[in-house]
């Protein structure tokens, strides 16, 4: 199958990217270093392209009871303008995806949403939603609109001034996990204080054919997925295929840390099954790591206990631009959990001494 | 973008290169290497008084998005590494062909060195 490609590939190429496939699309990996562009997001400020993320819009008069149903969260906690991080699970509680869901203003005066599922996975959840709505019975209509819009972020401590001095309406006072349509340089975007690196930061859903206007409207550093992936590891996010994946390595909510996004007193698909998980405890834990001995941790490389047994494996693993230490994460049994605890990774035949941390790994937002 | 390929020196289709001095054969890897592979921020080398063996490897360089192995250009002896390299693998990035060096080897054969490309052939692999 052909990569998709997002509307400034050819800007980018022009800049000096080098591009590397992630979720079916071709995305930039890199404008200049992971290390200068991950420095420039902590230090400064950093835009990403990420029109790889897909975008459903789903509206009408049970548009909510359709998205309660479906993500793990509890949307009627939204007014319009909030947002909120979720997992969708199957009917044991699986993660499938996780995604952040917007409240946009009403249209026709139903309650609307668009919630961004993971690169590769709109069409999957589009087809999840559809046919969810039609088994339920309910009345929404749910719009794959992932090919009308480009999404970027802009991150670090010097975003909110960027964002601030390009949007034409007052923006500033968002929260995080607030949002509102703006205008910048004449464009209507959808803009969120939401992101993926641990810093301050908006991320901007804008209309495909408009994507140059609003990428040039942010004079920053441009930076690829290779210091989108270095930030957020620090930062202690999650990556979906990574650190969590339906197929080969599935995971509750509790399991990878993420139960903040079970509401158990709403009623969605996995609820029963997260429910008797919760009262029994989970076996293993997703926990961060950093190594002691020299090396560098990957994904799929063993985590054994101090007697050489294997317990675990890497989810992610980076050396940590910011603390200049290789760090990770690993799903291992809670007896293993504690931060302090001591464990190996084994990096080519070799086993490296590691020790459980609290993630995030530095300071986030 | 155009990389160098100084001429004084033979290559190897995996990137390294080979320049012998006095009958000692010093060994590093490309700038079209270190510019492929990014940010380094590791390298393991073999220890002083290790056999190499031309075309195995020999170590690995590892930069944030990827794990790459090393290959000898000749089979031989290590004679000396740059363990400058274990607190500041950068300097693969910063200066391949000079401060960013890895190891030296004294040949079994020096003669093995014409099975290298030359800097031309090398060019032409990596335009």
């Amino acid at each position: 199958m052909p990569l998709q490609t997002p509307p400034l590939r050819g800007l980018h190429d022009e800049r000096g990217a080098k591009f590397t496939e992630f979720g079916g699309w071709d995305m930039p990996v890199e404008f200049d270093s992971i290390r200068e562009e991950h420095v420039a997001v902590r230090e400064a400020a950093g835009i990403f392209d990420v029109s790889h993320m897909g975008e459903i819009h789903v509206t009408g008069p049970d548009a909510t009871t359709l998205l309660q149903r479906l993500t793990s969260n509890d949307v009627t906690q939204l007014e319009v303008g909030d947002s909120q991080y979720a997992t969708i699970t199957d009917e044991e509680g699986i993660i499938v995806d996780d995604t952040i869901v917007y409240r946009l203003p009403d249209e026709d005066g139903e309650a609307t949403y668009l919630f961004v599922p993971n690169a590769g996975n709109d069409e999957a959840m589009h087809e999840r939603w559809v046919d969810h709505r039609n088994e339920w019975d309910l009345e929404a209509t749910v719009d794959n609109r992932t090919d009308e819009y480009a999404m970027f972020a802009v991150q670090g401590p010097e975003a909110a001034d960027l964002v601030g001095d390009a949007a034409e309406e007052s923006i500033l006072d968002l929260r995080r996990f607030q949002a509102r349509y703006v205008t910048i340089d004449g464009v209507e975007c959808w803009a969120a204080r939401t992101g993926y690196t641990g810093e301050d930061g908006f991320e901007f859903i804008v209309p495909w054919g408009e994507a140059e206007t609003v990428w040039s409207a942010f004079d920053c550093q441009p930076c690829g997925l290779g210091a989108r992936d270095t930030l957020r590891i620090e930062a202690g996010y999650l990556l979906a295929g990574q650190d969590f994946d339906y197929e080969s390595d599935p995971r509750t909510p509790y399991e990878a840390g993420l139960g903040f996004t079970v509401k158990l007193d709403t009623e969605f698909v996995g609820r029963d099954a997260l429910e008797q998980v919760r009262e029994e405890g989970v076996e293993e834990k997703l926990v961060g790591f950093r190594l002691i001995d020299r090396g560098v941790p990957r994904h799929g490389y063993d985590i054994t206990n101090t007697d050489g047994l294997v317990v675990g494996s890497v989810t992610s693993g980076t050396m940590s631009p910011t603390l200049e230490a290789s760090i990770g994460m690993g799903y291992v049994p809670v007896e293993y959990a504690e931060p302090g605890t001591t464990l190996q990774v084994v990096v080519r035949g070799q086993s490296k001494k590691a020790r459980v941390e609290t993630t995030p790994f530095v300071d986030t937002v | 973008m155009s990389f160098e390929t100084p001429d004084d020196r033979r290559y190897l289709e995996s990137h390294e290169w080979a320049l012998e001095t006095d009958g000692v054969v010093r060994v590093g890897i490309s700038d079209f290497a270190q510019d492929e592979l990014g940010d380094v921020v590791f390298v393991e080398l073999p220890d002083e008084g290790d056999d190499v063996t031309q075309e195995a490897a020999f170590g690995v360089v590892e930069s944030i998005k990827a794990v790459s192995d090393l290959y000898a250009p000749v089979s031989g002896e290590v004679v000396a590494i740059n363990d400058d390299l274990f607190d500041a693998p950068e300097r693969v990035n910063d200066d391949p062909f000079g401060d960013g060096w890895m190891l030296e080897i004294d040949p079994d054969d020096e003669s093995e060195l014409e099975d290298l490309l030359t800097a031309d052939e090398y060019e032409d692999q990596i335009a």
